[in-house]
This record gives C-alpha cells, sequence and structure tokens, in this order.
C-alpha cells in the first residue's frame, strides 16, 4: 500500500520510470548478448552508451543539437502564434470555420514533408526551409485544439462574465482564453511532436542541418552505436521542448 | 386566492416585475415558459420563488438577470424599466461557475477588476467578502481544491463583492446535500442579515424556502404562473433550528399542499412526453 502511494508521487513516478527503462536497455543487452537479436540491427545498449563520448568529440553532436533546438524553437514559437491567432479567428468567425476547419483537418493529417522539394524551390537549402516544413507540419493541430477550446468554454462562465458587464476584450482575455488553455496546450504539444519529427526527417532528407543530417551520415558509415547515440539526441531535444511546455502551462494556468 | 396588490408593484418596491411572459418556439410548438408573471421586492427583504422543475424558474431568473430578452412585459429597479444585465442586480447560477483558474479571492475580486479598481483596493475588498462567506484561511485555494458548498460560497461572495442592491440566486444550492445546504442556509441569512441585503431566491426546495424567506411566491408548472404568495411570519433571526418547530411544518404543509399539484402535473407531462417519444427539452 505504502509502495503504491510512493510510485503515485512525483518522484516515485519518476524512479519507476527510469528503473523500468533501465531494465529495458538491460533486456535488450541481454537478448543481444544472447545471440536472440541480430547486433547488426540494434546494437548492444552498452555500445551506445559507450560511443556518446565519441559523437560528442568526433563528430560534434552537441552542435547538431544546439541546431536542431534552434530550429525546433524557431518552428514552435511560429506554430504557437501564428496557430493561436487562427484558432481565435475561426472561432469569432463562424463562417470562416465552416469554409476551413475540414481543410485544416485534412492538412493534420497530410504527409507534409514529402512536400519538401517545394519547400527547396522557395526557401533554398537552408534552415529556413527546415523550419518552415516544422511549422506548416505542426500548425493544424494547434488551430483545431485551440477552437475546441474557446468553444467548449462553459456558458455558464461566460454569463457571469455578462453578469459583471464585460466588454468583448475583457471577455476574450479574462474568460474564454483561460478556459481554453489547457485544450490549446494539448494542440501545441501535438503541434511540436509534428514539427520535431518533420525537422528531423527533413534534415535528414536534404542532407542539411542539425541531428537529421548527423544520423544520416552515420548511418551510411554503418556506425549503429554512433546513429543509436544521435537518436538519443532527439529524444533530449523533444523532452526538453515537452518539460518547457508543461512549465509555461503550469505558470499560465496553475490547476491541479 | 392571489394577494389583491399582487400585480401592481408596492410603491416602496426595488425591483418589480410585471406581466412578464415568455414564450419560446420550439420543434413540438411554442412553450409558454412564464406568463403574465407579476410581483415584487421591498429593500431587505429576502423572497423565494418555489416551483417544481421545468416550471420556468430559470427563464425568470435569466429574464430579471437581463441575459434573455424577447419577452412581454416589464422589470424595473426603482422604479427604471432595466434591460440586458445590470449592475444593480448580482447573479448566482445554479451550475458550478467558480473560474477553475483563478484563486479563491481572484475569483471574488473578478467583477472588481472588471469594475476597474486598483489592485490593493479589490484585494482588500474580496478579502472582506471572502471571511464574510466564512472561506477565510482559503484565499489562496483554487476552487478545485474546495469542496461543491466551498465553491458555491466563493460564487456568492463573488457577487456580493460587486455590491449589487439585490442579490438573485437560482437554485444556489441544488447540488449539494441536505446538511449542507441547512448550514449554508444560515451563513446566508445571516449575511443577509449583517447587509440588509435584499434577495430573490430561485428553488425547489420547500425547506429552504421557508427557512430563509419572509415571503413565499409559489409557482405553477407550465406556463409559469404565480399561483400564491405565502408570508413566513417565523420570527428573526432564524437559524435551520427553525426547521423542527410546530409553525416551520405548517409553514411547510400549507406551500407543499399547492405545490404538490404543480409537482404532479411536472411529472404527468414529463411520462406523456416519454409516451410520445419527444425529447427532454
Ligand atoms: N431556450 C429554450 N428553448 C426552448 N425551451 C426552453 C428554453 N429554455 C427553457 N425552455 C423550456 O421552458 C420551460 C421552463 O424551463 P426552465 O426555466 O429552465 O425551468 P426550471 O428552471 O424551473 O426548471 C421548460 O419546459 C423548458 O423546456
Ligand atoms: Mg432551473
Amino acid at each position: 500500500m505504502r509502495l503504491k502511494d510512493w510510485a503515485r508521487s512525483r518522484n516515485g513516478a519518476r524512479a519507476v520510470g527510469v528503473t523500468a527503462t533501465v531494465a529495458f536497455f538491460v533486456l535488450v543487452e541481454a537478448l543481444i548478448r544472447a545471440g536472440l537479436v541480430n547486433q547488426f540491427i540494434v546494437p548492444l545498449p552498452s555500445q551506445i552508451i559507450a560511443s556518446i563520448p565519441r559523437i560528442i568529440a568526433e563528430e560534434h553532436v552537441l552542435d547538431r543539437f544546439l541546431q536542431t533546438m534552434q530550429e525546433v524553437l524557431w518552428a514552435s514559437v511560429m506554430i504557437a502564434v501564428v496557430g493561436i491567432s487562427i484558432g481565435v479567428l475561426f472561432f469569432k468567425f463562424r463562417g470562416l470555420r465552416l469554409a476551413c476547419e475540414s481543410w485544416v483537418g485534412a492538412m493534420a493529417a497530410a504527409p507534409i514533408v514529402l512536400l519538401y522539394p517545394l519547400f527547396l524551390v522557395i526557401f533554398g537549402r537552408s534552415a529556413t526551409t527546415i523550419v518552415m516544413i516544422g511549422f506548416v507540419a505542426g500548425l493544424a493541430p494547434v488551430i483545431l485544439k485551440t477552437i475546441e477550446g474557446l468553444a467548449g468554454t462553459r456558458a455558464v462562465l461566460l454569463n457571469v462574465g455578462r453578469s459583471f458587464k464585460v466588454t468583448p476584450s475583457q471577455q476574450f482575455w479574462k474568460i474564454l482564453l483561460p478556459a481554453a488553455l489547457p485544450s490549446v496546450f494539448v494542440g501545441l504539444r501535438l503541434g511540436l511532436i509534428f514539427a520535431m519529427i518533420n525537422i528531423v526527417g527533413v534534415e535528414f532528407l536534404i542532407n542539411f542541418g542539425g541531428l537529421g543530417q548527423l544520423i544520416n551520415e552515420l548511418a551510411e558509415r554503418y556506425d549503429l552505436p554512433g546513429t543509436y547515440g544521435a537518436i538519443g539526441f532527439v529524444i533530449l531535444t523533444s523532452m526538453l521542448f515537452f518539460d518547457v511546455t508543461a512549465r509555461i502551462e503550469r505558470w499560465l494556468r496553475p490547476v491541479e | 386566492m392571489l394577494n389583491s396588490d399582487a400585480s401592481a408593484p408596492a410603491a416602496n418596491a426595488l425591483l418589480a416585475v410585471e406581466h412578464v411572459s415568455k414564450h419560446f418556439p420550439t420543434p413540438e410548438g411554442v412553450v409558454t415558459a412564464v406568463e403574465d408573471f407579476s410581483f415584487s421586492v421591498k429593500a431587505g427583504e429576502f423572497v423565494s420563488i418555489i416551483g417544481p422543475s421545468g416550471c420556468g424558474k430559470s427563464t425568470l431568473f435569466n429574464i430579471i438577470g437581463g441575459l434573455l430578452g424577447g419577452y412581454e412585459g416589464r422589470v424595473s429597479v426603482d422604479g427604471a424599466t432595466v434591460s440586458g444585465t445590470h449592475p444593480s442586480i448580482g447573479m448566482v447560477f445554479q451550475e458550478e461557475s467558480t473560474f477553475p483558474w483563478r484563486t479563491v479571492l481572484d475569483n471574488v475580486a473578478f467583477p472588481l477588476e472588471i469594475a476597474g479598481m486598483d489592485k490593493a483596493g479589490r484585494q482588500e475588498r474580496a478579502a472582506h467578502f471572502v471571511a464574510l462567506v466564512g472561506l477565510q484561511g482559503f484565499e489562496r485555494r483554487l476552487p478545485a481544491e474546495l469542496s461543491g458548498g466551498m465553491r458555491q460560497r466563493v460564487a456568492i461572495a463573488r457577487t456580493l463583492a460587486s455590491q449589487p442592491r439585490i442579490l438573485l440566486m437560482d437554485e444556489p444550492f441544488a447540488a449539494l446535500d441536505e446538511q449542507t445546504r441547512l448550514l449554508l442556509g444560515d451563513k446566508v441569512l445571516q449575511i443577509q442579515q449583517e447587509l440588509k441585503q435584499t434577495t430573490l431566491l430561485i428553488t425547489h426546495n420547500l425547506t429552504e424556502a421557508v427557512q430563509l424567506s419572509d415571503r413565499v411566491l409559489v409557482m405553477t408548472y407550465r406556463p409559469g404562473r404565480l399561483k400564491r404568495i405565502v408570508d413566513i411570519d417565523l420570527p428573526h433571526p432564524r437559524d435551520s433550528e427553525v426547521v423542527s418547530s410546530e409553525a416551520f411544518g405548517h409553514r411547510v404543509a400549507e406551500i407543499w399542499h399547492d405545490l404538490r399539484e404543480e409537482a404532479s402535473r411536472g411529472i404527468a407531462a414529463d411520462e406523456a412526453r416519454v409516451l410520445r417519444g419527444g425529447h427532454r427539452p
């Protein structure tokens, strides 16, 4: 019983997560060493860990990591600003929403990464191309979730506002937006995932920039431990961004 | 049965409702939710409107509060017709209405913030009303941390903080258990005496209506009309102990006599609707 409570606490949950991850790696290591998993497809976890100092020193993985982080940062700022604004516009103008919402939904499902030649033509083989693809790929969920959050504001909260004679701008800033925030952040997190996938994917495809390009190179040299090590840095990037969005959300709307 | 002067507002009425009717067009025909409803409330009075569910209480609440337009008749405060929401009338809603992202203090300060009061001033006034409803010590808590009864007290404090001349409440304790409801009733009465707050309470709860009110208006079911006005001549100050007195029992019985017929009609109408295969509107 006490163990269960501890596992539910914040530190407990973290410890369980770390333990599970370590256990998984130990299991993989054992399976490979036992010959049940082919070493030429999955390298030993111990080799991957051992490769990290090497890819830091020789492959400058930290520079690549910073470059990808920067691209993701720009894309997410643009996604947040543009996505939330479009969501608000769609919410305010019903006609616009009816006309465009299903297109936005379709855009969310489209494999935007395949449009990379078009972006290359417009923006050249540069970080701008990568950021723009990430931005376009992550936009749809933010728009849809912003609309959903605003439209889902409980009617009684709006009536409370009306009973105190709020102005339209007070209604938006003090009631609609805070009420929509949890949903907006779900959209932002989804958008961030889409942007990350596309950013690293395009770096890989056009062989330019950050971690994606490095993974491409290492894979071509058949440096498997290095490849997986670099993928570890991609995961680190997404963990950092998730943590930052969670912190911003808690700061903006301290619920729970 | 009606008091002879029921439809003409008393000369010293603070709130007057005159010949108010409201019709809703629905796919199944026009529903008359409220019909020719007139009454008035004097300054400092505590008046309740009681009726079975679906009889038009919330419709009347929204009309008086100014959230619902398109009705016939007139609502006035101190003789001046009001339309739209009005600072003289403070509303407390039936549903959970605290802002979940604001602390107790910031919830209560909301109307003051809207009115443009400076931060220090509104925090001081909000703290006063938080204490008035007995929530001192919970200023920094979020609604999610509170019980339903505490949240409803926050909503009441928030409305009181705007210092309305008339406090208008729609079944504010409907979601609470009976014990909490009785104790909260004491709190409301105590505040009402302290502030000499003119109050109009809408309820379907007999005990609550008799426990709190100077007068109870009984509403008919479909269309919602005024059936009878019962003066509650129980002594003040009152508290929930009053429910065990003989006089209390008499008043409850008297109102139940009228209400019973309306409630039965409400239940019969529900059954008929289900048999017709219609939806509950
Ligand atoms: N917007 C509306 N459209 C159609 N019918 C409505 C509307 N609002 C209320 N009604 C009808 O008016 C009647 C009174 O409703 P309401 O005032 O909510 O009753 P109460 O609050 O007493 O339960 C009900 O029969 C309800 O179905
Ligand atoms: Mg109601």
